[in-house]
C-alpha cells in the first residue's frame, strides 16, 4: 500500500508549520553535530599521540619551565631512547586576528621524534641550517598567504620584542588530527635572544617500548621529587588530554548543551505533531470508516513525524558536514582537523530517529485508538 | 435470504450515570439490490443503526449479518478489512480530505486493495464519470460546490464496488437542486447498477426516491 502521497499531502497542509518544524530539527541536529564534533576532534587530538612517547612537565603546572640539565639525566633513565624539548612562545602576529600556535623546538631531535611532521628533505636542511628559520604548517601558509623565504615578524608576549623569522620549510601532517597551522622555530634562537635565560617548557621522551611507560614515569618523578623543579611524567596522550581538560569538562558541557537543544526541539516537534493530529481527528475517523486499520493510521502519523525529523536531520547533519569540510573550519586554530565524523552522523541520525518516535508516538497512538463514532460526532 | 439481517439487537449508551437505551430487540431484513430510506426524528437511532451496519459501532447484544458475515463478532482489524471490501459510506458533511484532489479522495479506498496503479486510475475515472464529475479529477474539495463534493463522496463510496452503500443524510447540507441531483444519482445507482443502498434522511421527498421506507421512532421500526 503506497501511502506516501497521503503523507506528503498532509505535510503540505500547513506548509509554514512543516517548514519551521523541519528547520527546527535541522538546527538542532546541526548544533548537535557541531558540539559533538568539538568533543571528537579534541579526543582525536589525543588519540594521534604515540603510545611510545612520554611528556615531562613541571609538577605544578605547564607554565613553569624545567632546567636544561634534566635533558642529560632523562637520557640515562632506563627505557628512554631519545629526548627532545620545546617551549611555548605565545607571540602575536600582526593585529592578532590571525592566531596560531608557536613553538620553539630543538629541530633535529624534535623532527626525528615526530615522523608525522612531514618536511621535504631540502627544506628540512634549510630549516636546520639557519638559526632564525621557521617551519610552518601548510594550513597556516595558505591561511596567511605566506611563501617560502618570506620574513615574518612576531611580537613576543612572554619573550618581549619583535622576533623576525624566515620561512625555510613547510610541513604537512601525515595524520589529519595533527594541527597544520603551527609555527615552529629553533630553540637555539630563543635561547640566544633571551641570553640563555630560557629553559625548556617540557621534554618529550621516546621509549624503547610503550609498555615501559609506567616504570619510566615513576623513575623520573622519583628522581626529581625533592628538586627545585619536580616533574610530572605521563604519556603524550595524557598530556594532550590535559590540554582538553584545561577547557573544563568540555565533553560534559558539549553533551549537555547538545541534549538540551535536542530536548527543546523534541518539545516543539511533538507539539506540532499533536496540533496536526488534533486538527485531523475527523479525517482519521473518515479513513477508519473507509477501512484503514488502526495499524495503518498509526504508521501514517509516524511516517509524517519520521519524514519531518529525518528531512531536518539530513539538512542539519549534511549541512554541518559540508559547511565544516568546505570551509576547512578549525576553531580558529584551536581545533585542528575539525571534522564531523561518520560516527557523529550516525548518532545524529539515531537521535533524529528517536526524535521522530518520541514526537510521533502520542499522536499516532491517539489516531490508532480513536473511536470512530465519537470522532464523527464532532465532525457531523 | 436477505443481504442484511439484524436480529434482536439491543444497543444502549452510558452517559455519566445514566443508561440510554437506543434499541431493544430490533429485528430487520434488508434485501439485496434494494434502496431503503430510514426516516425518523432526531434521537430515534437512525445514525446509530447505520453505524452498527457499517461496523463502526457494536451492538450491546444481538447479531448483525451482512452478506453472510456476522459483523458484530469481528475483531477490529478484521472489521476494518471487511469495511474496506463491503461498505461504502457517505456522510452528511461529505468529509472529503481537503488536501487531496477529487481523484485522490476517490482513490483512497482502492489504496487498501491489491489493484495496480493503472487499475486504480481506471476505476476512479469510472466512478467519477458515474457521478458526472469526470472533468473535475484534479479539483480540490474547496474548488467544488457542495453538491459536487457530495457526488465525489458518493464516488468514493462506490469505487470499490461495495456490497452495501450507507448514506447518512446525504442531502442534509445541499440546496434543492443539488439534493435532487444526488437523489437522482442514488436512484440510478440502485436501478441501473443494482447497488444496495440504505439512506438515513429527514426529508420525506428524498425518502420517496427509495423503494422501501422504514420509520424509526424511539428505537422501534415501523414500515
Amino acid at each position: 500500500m503506497n501511502l506516501l502521497p497521503l503523507v506528503l499531502a498532509n505535510l503540505r497542509r500547513h506548509r509554514l508549520r512543516t517548514l519551521l518544524t523541519v528547520l527546527g530539527v535541522a538546527l538542532a541536529t546541526f548544533l548537535f553535530a557541531s558540539l559533538r564534533s568539538v568533543v571528537t576532534t579534541l579526543n582525536a587530538g589525543s588519540e594521534v599521540a604515540s603510545a611510545s612517547r612520554m611528556v615531562v612537565t613541571h609538577a605544578t603546572a605547564l607554565v613553569f619551565p624545567l632546567p636544561m640539565s634534566y635533558r642529560e639525566r632523562l637520557k640515562t633513565v632506563p627505557g628512554v631512547e631519545a629526548v627532545t624539548w620545546a617551549n611555548w612562545f605565545g607571540g602575536q602576529y600582526g593585529d592578532g586576528k590571525l592566531f596560531f600556535a608557536q613553538f620553539a623546538i630543538d629541530p633535529e631531535s624534535y623532527l626525528a621524534m615526530y615522523p608525522e611532521i612531514s618536511v621535504p628533505a631540502d627544506q628540512r636542511a634549510a630549516f636546520l641550517a639557519e638559526r632564525s628559520a621557521a617551519l610552518v604548517g601548510k594550513g597556516l601558509m595558505e591561511k596567511a598567504g605566506w611563501h617560502l623565504g618570506q620574513n615574518v615578524t612576531i611580537r613576543g608576549t612572554i619573550f618581549p620584542g619583535d622576533w623576525t623569522f624566515t620561512i625555510r620549510a613547510v610541513y604537512t601532517p601525515t595524520v589529519r588530527a595533527l594541527d597544520d597551522r603551527s609555527f615552529m622555530f629553533q630553540y637555539a634562537y630563543l635561547d640566544e635572544r633571551t641570553e640563555h635565560r630560557v629553559t625548556p617548557g617540557w621534554y618529550v621522551l621516546q621509549l624503547r617500548d610503550a609498555g615501559l611507560a609506567p616504570t619510566v614515569a615513576q623513575t623520573i618523578d622519583e628522581t626529581f621529587r625533592n628538586s627545585s623543579a619536580p616533574t610530572k611524567t605521563g604519556t603524550e596522550k595524557a598530556f594532550n588530554q590535559g590540554f582538553v581538560t584545561m577547557w573544563g569538562n568540555v565533553q560534559f558541557l558539549m553533551n549537555s548543551i547538545g541534549m538540551a537543544v535536542v530536548f527543546a526541539i523534541l518539545m516543539v516537534t511533538a507539539n506540532a505533531m499533536m496540533m496536526t493530529a488534533r486538527e485531523r481527528t475527523g479525517e482519521v475517523a473518515v479513513l477508519k470508516t473507509i477501512g484503514f486499520t488502526d495499524r495503518t493510521l498509526f504508521g501514517l502519523v509516524m511516517a509524517e513525524a519520521g519524514l519531518v525529523t529525518l528531512t531536518g536531520a539530513v539538512l542539519g547533519l549534511g549541512g554541518a558536514k559540508l559547511l565544516y569540510a568546505g570551509t576547512a573550519f578549525n576553531g580558529f586554530g584551536m581545533l585542528p582537523g575539525f571534522d564531523v565524523t561518520a560516527g557523529t552522523l550516525a548518532i545524529g541520525f539515531g537521535v533524529a530517529l528517536l526524535l521522530a518516535v518520541a514526537s510521533g508516538l502520542v499522536p499516532a497512538l491517539r489516531a490508532a485508538r480513536l473511536s470512530i463514532v465519537q470522532a464523527l460526532r464532532h465532525v457531523e | 435470504m436477505a443481504l442484511v439481517e439484524i436480529r434482536n439487537v439491543h444497543k444502549s449508551f452510558q452517559r455519566d450515570t445514566q443508561v440510554i437505551e437506543v434499541f431493544e430487540n430490533l429485528t430487520l431484513d434488508v434485501q439485496d439490490k434494494s434502496f431503503t430510506a430510514l426516516m425518523g426524528p432526531s434521537g430515534s437511532g437512525k445514525s446509530t443503526l447505520l453505524n452498527l451496519l457499517a461496523g463502526l459501532d457494536r451492538p450491546t447484544s444481538g447479531t448483525i449479518t451482512v452478506a453472510g458475515a456476522q459483523v458484530n463478532a469481528m475483531t477490529p482489524s478484521a472489521l476494518a478489512a471487511w469495511r474496506a471490501r463491503h461498505i461504502g459510506f457517505v456522510f452528511q458533511s461529505y468529509n472529503l480530505l481537503p488536501v487531496l484532489t477529487a481523484f485522490q479522495n476517490v482513490e483512497l479506498p482502492l489504496l487498501l486493495t491489491r489493484l495496480s496503479k493503472k487499475e486504480r486510475d481506471e476505476r476512479v475515472r469510472i466512478a467519477l464519470g458515474v457521478v458526472g464529475l469526470g472533468d473535475r479529477l484534479e479539483h480540490y474539495p474547496r474548488q467544488l460546490s457542495g453538491g459536487q463534493e457530495q457526488r465525489v463522496a458518493i464516488a468514493r463510496a462506490i469505487v470499490s464496488d461495495p456490497t452495501l452503500t450507507l448514506l447518512d443524510e446525504p442531502t442534509g447540507q445541499l440546496d434543492k437542486r443539488s439534493a435532487e441531483e444526488v437523489l437522482t444519482l442514488l436512484q440510478r445507482l440502485n436501478t441501473e447498477l443494482h447497488k444496495t443502498i440504505i439512506m438515513v434522511t429527514h426529508d420525506a421527498h428524498a425518502a420517496e426516491k427509495a423503494s422501501q421506507v422504514l420509520h424509526l421512532e424511539k428505537g422501534v421500526l415501523a414500515p
